[in-house]
């Protein structure tokens, strides 16, 4: 995997800066996850009724 | 650079998105649709059996009392269940990207393929390995220890694979084997069980239909989330840089 690091930049990047746009990236990214897949709310889950059968989340 | 990684996060995830909607739609949806008529035929057939069953409690989520919000059959169902796979694709691609970012592993046009692999058998395989993939209808355990076993699974099985990825050394080896297999040890809550009213062939073929499409999403997430990664990296490098 070392040859391709130089061709994304990732490691010109500081330690502080990958931790910040990887945690704010996370949050998001977990978000959205739970609130498509998880979330018990009726709404967000009829509305994604069909996406949390499909791919395979656990579903009444 | 956050801005670089959610770009190419969102195209790949609309991508994704929208290559696992037509997947669903002609191939998994139509079987949701076959098990709700056979659920809502088992309802009217059964309801009071059923109503003194255990199953009764898992039921009302789906029975949708008559005044729940929920989309229209046909066109705003389709709609909605597009949507969702879209931000469903974006969570994901942020989560990889994230993990990328934090672990400083790369996803490019040739990584992308490993991310795939690694996010299939993470969020797919290793999930339904215990909690096989089911359709509306069928007896399930509690959805929130069904919910916490497959994120713990994800998780594990995640890192594990994350291990192996970031260290070459036997006890990461090792470590990485214990992790992936003690959510199976540990055991997905197991389903009452009770006979339901459709064929086992439904739920056979929704299963690999499930997996089969699972596995489309991860590739096209991993493949266009590394072209993109690749791109936007030359793209934002200074002239005659690139070599």
């Amino acid at each position: 995997m070392n040859t391709s690091i130089t061709t994304t930049g990732l490691q010109s990047l500081s330690v502080s800066q990958r931790l910040i746009a990887g945690s704010l990236a996370l949050l998001l990214g977990l978000t959205l996850l739970v609130g498509t897949g998880f979330a018990g709310d009726y709404r967000l889950h009829n509305g994604a009724h069909d996406t949390r059968h499909a791919m395979g989340f656990p579903c009444h | 650079m956050f801005r670089n990684l959610f770009f190419a996060a969102l195209v790949a995830a609309l991508c994704a998105g929208l290559v696992t909607s037509a997947v669903q739609y002609f191939r998994v949806t139509p079987l949701i649709f076959a098990a709700e008529a056979y659920e809502s035929e088992g309802v009217q057939n059964h309801g009071n059996a059923a109503a003194n069953h255990e199953h009764a409690e898992s039921m009302p989520a789906h029975n949708h009392g008559e005044n729940e919000w929920m989309p229209q059959d046909g066109f705003e169902r389709t709609a909605y269940t597009v949507l969702a796979n879209i931000l469903m694709a974006a969570g994901y691609a942020l989560i990889i990207g994230a993990v990328s970012v934090l672990f400083n592993l790369p996803i490019t046009w040739s990584t992308g393929l490993l991310w795939a692999v690694g996010g299939f058998a993470a969020f797919s395989l290793a999930p339904a390995f215990g909690l096989a993939p089911g359709l509306p209808g069928m007896p399930v355990a509690d959805t929130l220890a069904r919910q916490l076993w497959w994120a713990g699974t994800a998780l594990a099985t995640g890192g594990a694979l994350l291990l192996t990825a970031k260290f070459r050394a036997p006890w990461a080896l090792a470590l990485a084997i214990a992790l992936a297999i003690l959510p199976h040890l540990i055991g997905a809550p197991q389903a009452p069980d009770e006979a339901t009213g459709f064929p086992a062939s439904l739920a056979a073929s929704f299963a690999s239909a499930v997996l089969f499409n699972a596995a489309v999403f991860w590739i096209v997430l991993g493949v266009t989330f590394g072209r993109m990664n690749d791109y936007l990296a030359v793209r934002n490098q200074p002239a005659g840089a690139f070599t």
